[in-house]
């Protein structure tokens, strides 16, 4: 690849992630925090490639009989692997197919990443009380519903079918990036809606059941939880939870 | 094809032969040249990205797609400030800072750099394009090799995370900071005994002489971005495919046995090539594994992932990164035994 297509190259992929980190794109991909560090990478190698060609300008400008060395340069530069058209392939993922954020088929052959909380304050007052999946998962499978009681509760999170059919709604949390991005997982009983679409997002409310397995990956509990209503739901701006984040 | 395999050992970086295909294409006169290349593989893009989109929408590619573009996302910010530091470095520190910064013997200057990498806040994308800098400004390698391995692994943001993802386990903190320093300086002093110069055969840098300031970093900026984002791609691809394709329930099986769990999970690290301000929250949730077996898991993912040995290649050559990975795999697991049995 020579100094003219790797600057296209670079604006090219300068671009992409300015566009990702500037549209909520980028949320599917990598945690909110990252946001200031991927707009400023891609408005780095825009101006990486800006510069290139100001000194490819003012070089063939002022100096044209340094031609003769600028191609012996060339020669050398040339010399780099090819491994650089590779950059081309995030740069298509990113702009042309643009993947959604991990779903049920990850959340399955994952184990469930539910870690006992800190602490359970008490729950926000409100009819339903509105928790986030991971609150509620964290309180029923760790506190065995004390801090619950009876309340009616709504979660929101995606659908995911396992190979014998049970349905259960899903979170991805994520710490970083999709690489690591791991599943918590609550069962469902009760008023199960008659069809469920994997990766369709729904709100549910319930109450707290203590029903409860354990998840065939890695043994994790996975507590249940107890539908009287549901309803579709859209897909949050950040697909991901990140409460473990802050 | 790389470069690197094909020169004779023992050859200089800038003398070795040229690209035959290049060569000839000055020669002839119609050069099959790589932006036109470039404009006709962006239009075909284009154009079929109907087709393309359909081929990808099976739930495993789309897995796929969505972590191999996470990888990139999550680690480019990151190859970008190094980069940065690095072209820093390479353009605005003289050499003569080095020589009086580190201690003259470099069985000193190993521990010193490796503390050193506490400094440098980022993962591990960071820490290879600066270590690259620092050889090539005259840093003594076994120095900056200590930093490459230290820098992502006891810095602060890494540390801080690890006591996060550990809550009411301190001495998980500890024991990674002692085993990733422990490692990185008995990988300098290795390389002092035994490494020898001509293994570590940087690619072609391009020449800054006759440049500005300006034009020298900027051009440092781009080469590098070009070179090691190639290889990154490679990494975030091998990375992808073993989290979209390999089942974890497999994982469940070499728990048991405390032996294989360790040397389980220290593969899993490579294998799996997590930025190193995230591992410590997944090796948390692998709570089936011993302490000592996650251990492993966080002082070896920073130092050699696949990512990182694409992007060691990528900086220091083929004949370095293939004799130099395996000696620190080795080397970060009986550290991190070492330190779990004594402090976990």
């Amino acid at each position: 690849m020579n100094r003219q297509a790797q600057t296209v190259v670079l604006f090219l992929v300068g671009g992409a992630m300015v566009h990702a980190g500037t549209t909520d794109l980028y949320l599917r991909y990598v945690k909110a925090g990252l946001q200031p560090m991927v707009v400023g990478a891609g408005v780095v190698l825009m101006v990486a490639a800006l510069a290139t060609v100001w000194y490819e300008r003012k070089r063939s400008n002022t100096v044209p009989d340094k031609e003769v060395h600028v191609h012996d340069d060339e020669a050398h530069v040339h010399r780099e692997p090819r491994v650089s058209w590779l950059l081309v392939l995030p740069l298509f993922a990113l702009i042309l197919v643009a993947p959604p954020a991990l779903g049920s088929y990850s959340a399955l052959r994952t184990g469930t990443a539910l870690q006992a909380p800190l602490a359970y304050p008490p729950l926000p007052s409100g009819d339903p009380v509105r928790l986030s999946l991971v609150d509620y998962a964290g309180r029923a499978a760790y506190d065995h519903g004390r801090s619950l009681g009876d309340r009616r509760i709504a979660i929101t999170g995606f659908v995911a079918l396992d190979a014998k059919g049970t349905p259960y709604l899903v979170r991805m949390a994520l710490n970083c990036c999709a690489a690591d991005a791991q599943p918590v997982k609550v069962g469902l009983t009760g008023e199960i809606p008659p069809v469920l679409q994997p990766d369709t997002w729904l709100e549910l409310t319930g109450t707290y059941t203590d029903q409860r397995i354990k998840d065939p990956v890695n043994k994790g509990i996975i507590p249940f939880f107890d539908i009287t209503e549901a309803r579709p739901a859209a897909t949050p701006r950040d697909p991901y939870d990140e409460s473990w984040n802050s | 094809m790389s470069i690197t395999k094909a020169a004779p050992p023992g050859a200089g970086p800038r003398d070795t032969e040229a690209p035959p295909d290049e060569a000839e294409g000055e020669e002839q006169g119609w050069q099959f040249s790589s932006p036109l290349v470039l404009t006709m593989l962006l239009i075909l893009m284009v154009a079929l990205q109907g087709p393309i989109r359909g081929a990808v929408s099976a739930p495993v590619m789309q897995s796929w797609m969505t972590v191999f573009v996470a990888v990139v996302v999550q680690a480019l910010p990151f190859l970008v400030l190094g980069v940065l530091l690095s072209a820093l470095l390479a353009v605005f520190v003289p050499p003569s800072f080095f020589v009086r910064a580190l201690p003259g013997r470099p069985a000193l200057a190993v521990p010193v750099a490796g503390m050193a990498g506490a400094i440098l806040p980022g993962c591990e994308c960071a820490s290879v394009p600066v270590a690259g800098a620092l050889v090539r400004r005259g840093v003594a390698p076994a120095a900056a090799l200590a930093f490459l391995l230290s820098a992502p692994a006891i810095n602060p943001i890494v540390l801080t995370a690890t006591a996060i993802a550990f809550p009411g386990e301190p001495e998980m903190v500890v024991a990674r900071f002692v085993a990733s320093l422990l490692a990185a300086c008995a990988m300098g002093w290795l390389w002092q005994r035994l490494g020898r110069t001509d293994w570590l055969r940087p690619p072609a840098h391009p020449s800054d002489e006759g440049l500005g300031k300006g034009a020298a970093f900027w051009s440092s900026v781009r080469h590098d971005v070009m070179h090691a984002g190639g290889f990154l791609v490679v990494g975030a691809m091998a990375a992808a495919t073993l989290k979209a394709v390999v089942p974890a329930s497999w994982l469940s099986l070499a728990a048991d046995n405390p032996v294989v769990s360790v040397l389980a999970l220290a593969v899993l690290a490579v294998l799996l090539s997590i930025c190193s301000e995230a591992d410590a929250f997944v090796a948390a949730s692998l709570t089936q594994f011993s302490l000592t077996a996650r251990l492993a898991f966080l002082v070896v993912g920073p130092m050699i992932d696949l990512k990182l040995f694409a992007m060691q290649t990528a900086t220091f050559g083929r004949s370095f990164a293939l004799r130099f990975a395996p000696a620190t795999f080795v080397m970060a697991v009986a550290s991190s035994v070492l330190v779990g049995a004594v402090l976990l």
